[in-house]
């Protein structure tokens, strides 16, 4: 007779992801790759805002309809809402617990930070006078601006998110807050110069956390590897470019009046 | 060379720990990190100080036993261990930082010598495959692709010094741990325990209050072995693998 060792029930697979640092960042990849899905879609809607008020404003009630007969109206909507909100809680609250844990497993910071890129040094001359041999100094590659400004890049994005919901969904803090016209809520928005602020730091503030973010997914997910670092590291760039430059023509052509 | 050394002195591990300076001169370019240090320790007994205290073994570069964060890096400006560092590297009257691994799951023990009894911890979780031990089996027994091969040896030349660690800006162990999960996990040796190790490793490596991976890359950067970054993503791939598979 074999003994039955098995415990009557065993942890969930979310259960142990969630339970370690690895899985919490795969947690983190996976949320983080919705986001940026949903960025993608978002940037390439809102450019539709070159081509007038009428088309701008079509659109936005078009996103209403989607999924009409089988979904009710704004259905999908609401569920599109639904699947970010947890993709954003998911993200943070990962990211708050690893940073928590991050900061305690290194209470002490060293007396000298590490130089980075040094100069050659003098090379001394050898015991015995001969030729001196060239040391194999390191060019050790710092961890990049992008790198180091995640975690308060992340908070920043999260407060502009929460602004942005207020001022062109709730329209609560919009200077127009006209329900169904859209354009007119945008440029209202961005004639104002504490708006463009705002949305252009923040859009900064993106392109530099898709920019570690994304390449940080895919070593995450362990998709990354010596052959695909090349392609991830550029894919990352040019996402991080392309959106940031996407969403920031918005409130620069209302700024110059472009979109008026 | 004369230089100024600024070094961490701590009594044990619940004193108080300051950077203490000493000048040393007559210092030769040739002479290695630690022959350095042991010419302050000469001059710290004859002077009747307490002489500094720091790991060392093999001084081969071999052990992984040396350590020092040297002026902000850990194992010093050179790609290589504290032994196998040379003065020359630095030039004359420099001022020179030295300061042990800085990590909470490291506790300075006194001076430069920090406990990394966490990496044998992570190492007895999971870091072995279980095999009748014997006679050596015929090698031709298991076949090992060479690109197995390749990979496997890569990640075995870990010597387990922690200079990962101590460069991580969280304190974070996965190269260390990583490099051990895919040396066995790449073989057919390894394949039995392929999921309870990297399960139970990464178990291990939680609890023992190292950080979490912000993949900043300055582990591999200061890696005297030279371990790849991309070590971190296959044990990634291989922990979320075996989550499944449990």
């Amino acid at each position: 007779m074999a003994l039955d060792t098995r415990t009557d029930r065993r942890p969930s697979f979310t259960g142990v992801l969630w339970r370690s640092t690895v899985g919490k960042k795969t947690a983190m990849a996976v949320s983080g790759i919705v986001m940026l899905l949903y960025l993608v879609v978002h940037m390439m809607g809102n450019l539709k805002i070159f081509f007038g008020a009428p088309d701008f404003n079509s659109y936005a009630a078009w996103l209403r309809t989607i999924g009409e007969p089988f979904l009710h109206h704004e259905w999908f909507l609401w569920i599109a809402r639904v699947v970010l909100v947890a993709a954003v809680v998911t993200h943070a609250v990962a990211a708050y617990q690893l940073s928590r844990r991050d900061i305690a497993a290194r209470p002490t910071k060293y007396a000298r930070p590490s130089p980075g890129r040094r100069p050659w040094p003098r090379l001394p001359q050898t015991s015995s006078g001969g030729t001196p041999i060239a040391p194999r100094l390191l060019l050790r590659r710092r961890a990049s601006y992008a790198t180091r400004t995640m975690r308060w890049g992340g908070v920043i994005l999260g407060l502009f998110i929460v602004w942005h919901v207020l001022d062109l969904t709730t329209l609560t803090v919009n200077p127009r807050a006209e329900a169904g016209h859209p354009y007119q809520n945008v440029v209202a928005t961005f004639s104002t110069w504490y708006g463009d602020v705002i949305y252009i730091v923040a859009m900064l503030a993106l392109g530099l956390h898709i920019r570690h973010g994304f390449w940080s997914a895919a070593q995450t997910l362990g998709a990354n590897r010596p052959g695909r670092d090349r392609l991830f590291k550029g894919l990352a760039n040019v996402l991080a470019a392309v959106l940031t430059v996407g969403f920031i023509a918005v409130p620069v052509s209302v700024m110059t009046g472009v979109v008026s | 060379m004369r230089l100024t050394l600024r070094v961490w002195r701590q009594k044990n591990a619940d004193a108080p720990g300051t950077m203490t300076p000493y000048e040393v001169d007559g210092i030769s370019p040739d002479m290695s990190f630690l022959e350095m240090l042991d010419t302050l320790n000469e001059q710290l007994i004859l002077d009747g100080d307490d002489p500094v205290a720091f790991d060392h073994d093999c001084r081969e570069g071999i052990c992984g036993a040396c350590s020092l964060v040297i002026n902000g890096d850990a194992h010093g400006p050179e790609r290589t261990t504290t032994c196998q560092l040379h003065m020359r590297s630095f030039s004359d009257g420099d001022t020179i930082d030295i300061e042990p691994w800085r990590a909470a799951a490291f506790p300075v023990v006194k001076d430069l010598v920090v406990d990394r009894s966490a990496f044998d911890r992570i190492i007895q979780s999971g870091g072995y495959i279980t095999a009748p031990t014997g006679s050596a089996p015929e090698a031709h027994a298991t076949a090992v692709p060479k690109p197995a091969a390749d990979t496997a040896f890569e990640h075995a030349e870990c010597i387990g010094c922690g200079a990962c660690v101590a460069a991580c800006p969280n304190g974070s162990a996965m190269l260390f741990t990583s490099a051990k999960v895919v040396h066995l996990n790449s073989l057919p040796q390894g394949a039995p325990e392929r999921e309870t190790r990297v399960l139970n490793m990464v178990g291990t490596m939680d609890a023992e209050g190292f950080g979490g991976c912000t993949n900043t890359g300055e582990c591999a950067t200061a890696c005297p072995k030279g371990i790849p970054l991309f070590s971190i993503a296959t044990m990634n791939r291989e922990f979320v693998r075996a989550a499944r598979k449990r």
